[in-house]
């Protein structure tokens, strides 16, 4: 079949198929069987015998080539029963930057009293990640997809295979997931990273300048803010919550703002922002992110690294 | 797991299982062991180098596998293989045959062995390893060798199972349980296929000059020593086995080739096209009816009592009653015949006693002379049947498997020389006189007697007890009559066999002797018990062949039947064990869960009194209803819907909670 051909058939044959939030289990009428190459020359080799025990009218070889027929029949029925019930579900998904591949790990679960062997779960045209599932257990698969662009990825429909036990017939399902993996910008730039500035920058949002050493009065509580930085003694004297304020005098704010980045197009910029990110975060500076309609505060850490990435990889629109 | 993406980034593979993937260490060991037991059995008939070197490529291979070696260079490949490919074509002269062929497939093998590596490499191999068995039947398909093919198709399997890699989970003998569980499961669709599927007679073109080298049986010339060359041999030629009565030994005479035809040295067959429908006689007395199983012959004629009186399907009746098929006898071959052994064959035709009183036109003058004298002397040709029976009685003659050599008159070397003979002699000898005579006279070939198997209930008629005798054209007598001139030198041979009968019986093969097994008695018994196994195996598996198949569904009631009624039996009879299957899967599926199981037989219980569930009602909403009206029932039917509901949607359950579900709805009445 051609390529274009069978891309036309799995949508036609997929076309009542929703992708599932839920795990999958393979029935019936999601499998599908065909003989593989090789079973088309045992098929071959089949009428070959035949034909030979016809030639020297030799009964035991009648018997023979039908013991194989019937053998490979068999065969065909245990490559569908060792798809058959196979429960699936998607595991976590950490994201990547754009460039690597996305890990999408899966889990096999199998009901039966009996150990399947030669499960695979392939996406594309990539080669199918094989697995054995032990009786009433589980295996896990990780498919590594291409993350070429920033922004979610979906892997979209997933084949489920087995050629068990003779490798004459393929059985496949099927199954796609509500899923998809948080791709990063590619961090690449060349520009090193803009100068930490003391004080605002202009901006009115937001808590510029707000350090962790230098104590510098109160101010009313905000949700968001640490339960650690509430004032609690004040709070008790004043009914109201309040926040300890500090000001930072040895590590000025570091703004990774998109207007930094003048006359490039949208993706470069964003690249180069997240380098910047990565940048920042491993030299232990705090850093907020300033991108056209959205501004993250400055901070550090792991949270404060996802919160920027995310944006990047979510960031739409935006010329200027 | 182990897994490394970025040797899969670069592997573009496009289908789901790559042709070049290495085969696993284990793969390769059944893969070994299946071949190597496929190819054993025939070493017995391979030239001594060809089995050593498939041992030795066999052992390199397994070596190289174990100690992890590389494979052997390309070019020793090529040279190794045209080695054995001229060493074959040296020991055999030929390119073309059954033994050729055998040796080739296993020279390939042999040399595929050291270049296998991946998995089509194997899959190859595989399929040669299936061609290896095959051919193993080519020499012998009884029991033991079928029992020994079926253990190695159970390895090959095991084998095929694991050159995938993916499948290389299957550890120690699971690969070899699986091999066992699919070909038990496979066992009742090739019983369908075997009974059912519709048999073409073969051969569908030319067989080798080979293919059936090595059958012993009756050839259709006879010359002096034809007949005491095959009585060596204590191979069956058929079996058979009497509907009635058994036929006394002086009726036990198998009617093979008749030969007319005598050049002064050999006697052979009258071309004589075969009709289909029988020969006409006069039949007196009753019929025998008998089922004959013959052994492959690669020969035409089928063996009947005299005189046969019914046609096989194919097989043809020749005015001389020799029975012929359209194709040679290559298979077990069952038929089922009726003879009369008291007839009366009627008029004799212009060119039948042309040929019955053909002689050469010189040679052997002191029988002629002799002839000529009983002519004149005996106006009944009787009489002069009697007189040459006489000579033979009443003279020196010795019935022995070792006859002197004859000159070039050798009738007359035999009958007033050497007087040693064995029955061919006997036969020529007396058909020769009797033409001389004026009496119109054949020799017939076949087997006389047979010995009982009571096991059984069977007649086993081995190469043994080849016979020939004479028929002589009485009109006293009503047509052609049977002489048998070696009963009247050795009558023990009709009656008791011819190991009682002849001179030298140690020369006749151990299972030949016939009651004379002496202190090996029992062990002759023993392998007559063997035979019986046999005999069931060839009437009802080997012999069941085109004719036996419609003639066995026919027996069952349909009439005739065609191929293609044959084919809509064995599809609809596919299918319905197809359904039975899945009937089966479905009734294993429903009762599975103990848990539901319990819950469908409360529900049931319940059904029977009119309380039945509601598809939308769940268990505690159903209970609550049954108790609701029928408050008796109340607390028992309450703490089974809950206990259901916990098993079925709380948390896992213990099995101690499965264990009460039961227990309650065990003690559960209405």
């Amino acid at each position: 079949m051609s390529r274009g051909l069978r891309q036309r058939f799995e949508a036609w044959v997929t076309r009542g198929q929703r992708p599932a939030r839920q795990p999958v289990r393979l029935d019936r009428r999601r499998i599908y069987i065909l003989p593989t190459r090789q079973g088309y020359a045992f098929a071959l080799l089949l009428l070959l015998l035949f034909l030979w025990s016809i030639n020297y009218s030799n009964s035991m070889g009648f018997a023979f080539t039908f013991l194989l027929s019937a053998v490979a029949l068999n065969s065909m029925w245990r490559a569908h029963n060792n798809l058959l019930d196979l429960v699936i579900q998607p595991g976590g998904i950490e994201p990547v930057f754009a460039g690597q591949d996305a890990q999408f790990s899966y889990r096999l679960d199998n009901p039966d009293a009996e150990p399947r062997h030669g499960v695979a779960l392939q996406w594309r045209d990539r080669s199918p990640h094989y697995t054995d599932v032990s009786a009433r257990g589980s295996a896990t698969v990780v498919l590594a997809v291409p993350a070429k662009r920033r922004g979610r990825l979906r892997p979209g429909r997933l084949r489920v295979l087995t050629r068990f036990p003779l490798g004459l017939l393929q059985a496949w399902s099927w199954v796609e997931f509500e899923q998809d993996c948080l791709v990063y910008p590619q961090p690449r730039g060349g520009r090193s990273l803009p100068a930490a500035m003391a004080g605002g920058t202009g901006s009115g949002l937001g808590e510029q300048g707000v350090g962790s050493e230098d104590y510098a009065g109160f101010r009313p509580y905000a949700p968001g803010d640490s339960p650690r930085r509430i004032a609690w003694r004040a709070a008790a004297r004043t009914d109201r919550l309040l926040v300890k304020r500090f000001t930072d005098q040895a590590r000025p704010e570091l703004w990774l703002d998109w207007r930094l980045l003048g006359a490039e197009p949208v993706e470069p910029r964003l690249e180069q922002l997240c380098q910047w990110v990565l940048k920042a975060e491993g030299e232990g500076c705090e850093y907020g992110l300033r991108l056209p309609g959205r501004e993250i505060p400055p901070a550090s850490g792991e949270i404060q690294r996802r919160r920027c990435l995310e944006a990047l990889a979510l960031f739409a629109g935006g010329d200027g | 797991m182990p897994w490394n993406w970025k040797k899969n980034r670069l592997g573009r593979a496009k289908t789901a299982e790559s042709p070049e993937e290495p085969l696993t260490r284990p793969a390769l060991a059944w893969l070994l062991a299946a071949l190597v037991l496929a190819a054993a059995p025939h070493a017995s008939e391979l030239p001594v180098w060809l089995s050593v070197l498939f041992a030795a490529m066999a052992g390199w291979r397994g070596f190289i596998a174990l100690r992890g070696k590389s494979l052997p260079p390309r070019w020793l490949l090529l040279l190794l293989a045209l080695l054995a490919g001229a060493g074959v074509l040296i020991d055999y002269r030929t390119l073309f045959g059954r033994d050729v062929g055998v040796a080739l497939l296993v020279a390939m093998v042999a040399c595929k062995l050291l270049e296998t590596r991946v998995l089509r490499d194997g899959v190859v191999l595989v399929f040669l390893g299936y061609l290896l068995v095959m051919s193993n039947l080519l020499y012998s398909q009884e029991i033991p060798m079928v029992a020994y093919l079926f253990a190695v198709v159970l390895v090959m399997l095991a084998a095929q199972a694991l050159i995938h890699r993916p499948h290389a989970g299957l550890r120690g003998v699971a690969p070899l349980r699986l091999a066992g569980m699919m070909v038990l499961q496979a066992i009742p669709v090739m019983l369908i296929l075997f009974i059912l599927f519709p048999r073409i007679p073969g051969p569908l073109w030319g067989l080798p000059k080979d293919a059936y080298k090595g059958r012993t049986g009756l050839s259709d010339e006879m010359m002096p020593g034809t007949v005491s060359e095959l009585v060596r041999s204590d191979a069956v030629a058929f079996r058979a086995r009497f509907g009635g009565v058994m036929p006394p030994p002086n009726q036990r005479y198998w009617r093979g080739p008749v030969l007319w035809r005598f050049d002064g040295r050999r006697w052979t067959r009258h071309e004589e096209l075969p009709a289909n429908i029988p020969t006409t006689f006069v039949p007196e007395g009753v019929a025998m009816d008998y089922s004959v199983i013959l052994e492959p012959s690669n020969r035409r004629w089928l063996f009947a009592l005299d005189l046969p009186a019914r046609l096989p399907p194919r097989v043809g009746m020749t005015a001389s009653f020799q029975l012929l098929r359209d194709q040679p006898i290559n298979e077990v071959y069952r038929y089922e015949m009726q003879s009369y052994p008291n007839y009366r064959t009627g008029e004799l035709t212009v060119a039948e006693r042309f040929r019955g009183l053909q002689l050469p036109v010189r040679g052997n003058p002191r029988a002629r002379a002799l002839a000529a004298q009983w002519r004149e002397r005996m106006s009944h040709p009787e009489d002069r049947v009697g007189a040459a029976l006489a000579l033979f009685r009443e003279q020196a003659f010795y019935y022995t498997l070792t006859p002197p050599l004859l000159g070039a008159d050798n009738v007359d070397d035999f009958l007033f020389r050497t007087r040693q003979g064995f029955c061919e002699h006997y036969a020529s000898a007396f058909v020769f006189l009797m033409r001389a005579a004026g009496v119109p006279a054949r020799v017939v070939t076949g087997y006389q007697g047979g010995e009982a198997n009571d096991l059984g209930g069977y007649f086993i008629v081995r190469q043994s007890d080849a016979h020939a005798w004479a028929e002589v054209w009485l009109a006293e007598r009503g047509g052609w009559a049977r002489v048998d001139p070696t009963a009247a030198v050795a009558p023990g041979r009709v009656r008791d066999g011819l190991y009682a009968a002849v001179l030298n019986p140690e020369l006749l093969p151990f299972l030949a002797r016939r009651g004379g097994g002496g202190e090996y008695e029992w062990l002759r018994q023993l392998a007559l018990s063997w035979d019986s196994l046999n005999n069931s195996w060839n009437e009802w598996v080997l012999a069941y062949g085109p004719d036996r198949q419609k003639e066995f569904l026919s027996g069952l009631g349909f009439g005739p039947v065609d191929w293609a009624e044959m084919t809509v039996a064995m599809t609809v009879t596919l299918g319905g064990f197809g359904l039975l299957v899945i009937g089966w899967r479905w009734r294993q599926r429903g009762t599975h869960d103990p848990v539901a199981r319990a819950w469908q037989r409360f529900c049931a219980r319940l059904a029977r009194r009119g309380l039945a569930r509601g598809p939308h009602e769940g268990p505690l909403d159903f209970t609550e209803r049954v108790a609701t009206s029928r408050p008796e029932l109340a607390s028992s039917v309450r703490e089974i819907g809950q206990l259901y509901a916990h098993l079925r949607y709380g948390p896992i359950g213990a099995s101690s909670d499965l264990r009460l579900l039961r227990h309650l709805v065990r003690r559960f009445r209405v």
